[in-house]
């Protein structure tokens, strides 16, 4: 594409938009988004979307049965390594 | 759009778990050795001597290291699988892995970021022993050809307002296909950047991009459905 980006039709410009949206690049300013309503309110959502991924999801806790069964797992594979005569 | 996050840990002082039982992290750490040999800046406090003891055969240092991290590689593993069940399965998963490799650890990078990465690796071979595809195809997505009704180029009334549903994208992301999910969170949530995550996944950055932003449009679509059902009530 080495036209006048303001000449870009909304296919082409969304067509464009996975290249052209990174962290750092203030698309606001692209000359398309300038002059199209549409293609800008698509845009303000993306990076809603985006902002709004930082949020998402807190921290949880695993059930005790994990620990319960990566301790077991971990004794299995203890007991696969050692000779059988050793006893607790 | 935010900047990588990768370091979102912080040391915990909740009690530890150990063998099963809880313990205060401060009295847990009371008996630890100062035997090992990494770079003391990939480690957080006590996690020097946790290594040491792990490598030594102790199983109650592994416990402590399991309640330092484990929340972080749950919640990891929930947000790439988006189901309790498997993502409790593959933590477990994680924790075995770490205890068979935990001897490779050599302190090119902060622990914290080796586990997350490790765990990363055990969802993604899950995933793919599982025959989802990681790079999903939907040609829908794409904007439509010019001169045909584009599913972007509706009006202005169809476009979020406000501020977005935590739980409503919460729910849309759970519900992606597998591909877009994995890049969404990889990227927007856990903040990696497009050729760490095409590297992972084996793809070009391109890709991952195009992955990303598909996954963004249906995330879009999810919560304008979403909201247009809650004015509707």
């Amino acid at each position: 594409m080495t036209e006048d980006p303001r000449a870009l039709t909304c296919y082409q410009f969304q067509t464009l938009l996975p290249e052209l949206i990174s962290p750092g690049t203030n698309l606001a300013a692209h000359p398309h988004i300038e002059q199209c309503p549409i293609c800008g309110a698509l845009l303000d959502d993306l990076e809603s979307i985006s902002e709004a991924a930082r949020l998402l999801f807190p921290i949880a806790e695993p059930s005790e049965g994990v620990w319960e069964q990566i301790e077991s797992a971990i004794e299995e594979e203890k007991g696969c390594l050692e000779p059988e005569d050793e006893e607790e | 759009m935010s900047d990588p996050r990768l370091s979102t840990h912080s040391p915990e002082t909740a009690p530890c778990l150990v063998a099963g039982k809880a313990v205060p992290a401060a009295q847990a750490d009371s008996s630890v050795s100062t035997d090992t040999d990494l770079p003391q800046h990939v480690l957080h406090p006590g996690e020097t001597d946790l290594l040491a003891r792990i490598r030594n055969g102790d199983n109650l240092a592994f416990a402590q290291l399991y309640s330092l991290h484990k929340r972080r590689i749950y919640s990891l593993c929930l947000r790439m699988v988006g189901n309790v069940s498997e993502a409790e399965d593959l933590t477990q998963e994680a924790f075995l892995q770490l205890h068979r490799k935990i001897a490779t650890f050599r302190g090119d990078s902060a622990f914290s970021t080796w586990l997350h990465r490790l765990t990363i690796n055990v969802v993604l071979m899950y995933l793919r022993k599982k025959g989802l595809s990681l790079l999903s195809m939907d040609e829908a997505m794409e904007p439509a050809p010019q001169g045909s009704p584009g599913r972007s180029f509706g009006a202005l009334d169809l476009t979020l307002t406000g501020s977005i549903d935590r739980m409503a994208l919460e729910r849309a992301v759970s519900n992606l296909p597998a591909g877009y999910r994995i890049v969404f969170v990889l990227h927007d949530v856990e903040g990696y950047g497009h050729p760490e995550i095409a590297s992972m996944l084996d793809c070009s950055i391109g890709n991952s991009k195009s992955q990303l932003h598909k996954a963004r449009l249906k995330l879009r679509d999810a919560l304008r459905t979403f909201s247009g059902n809650k004015t509707q009530r």
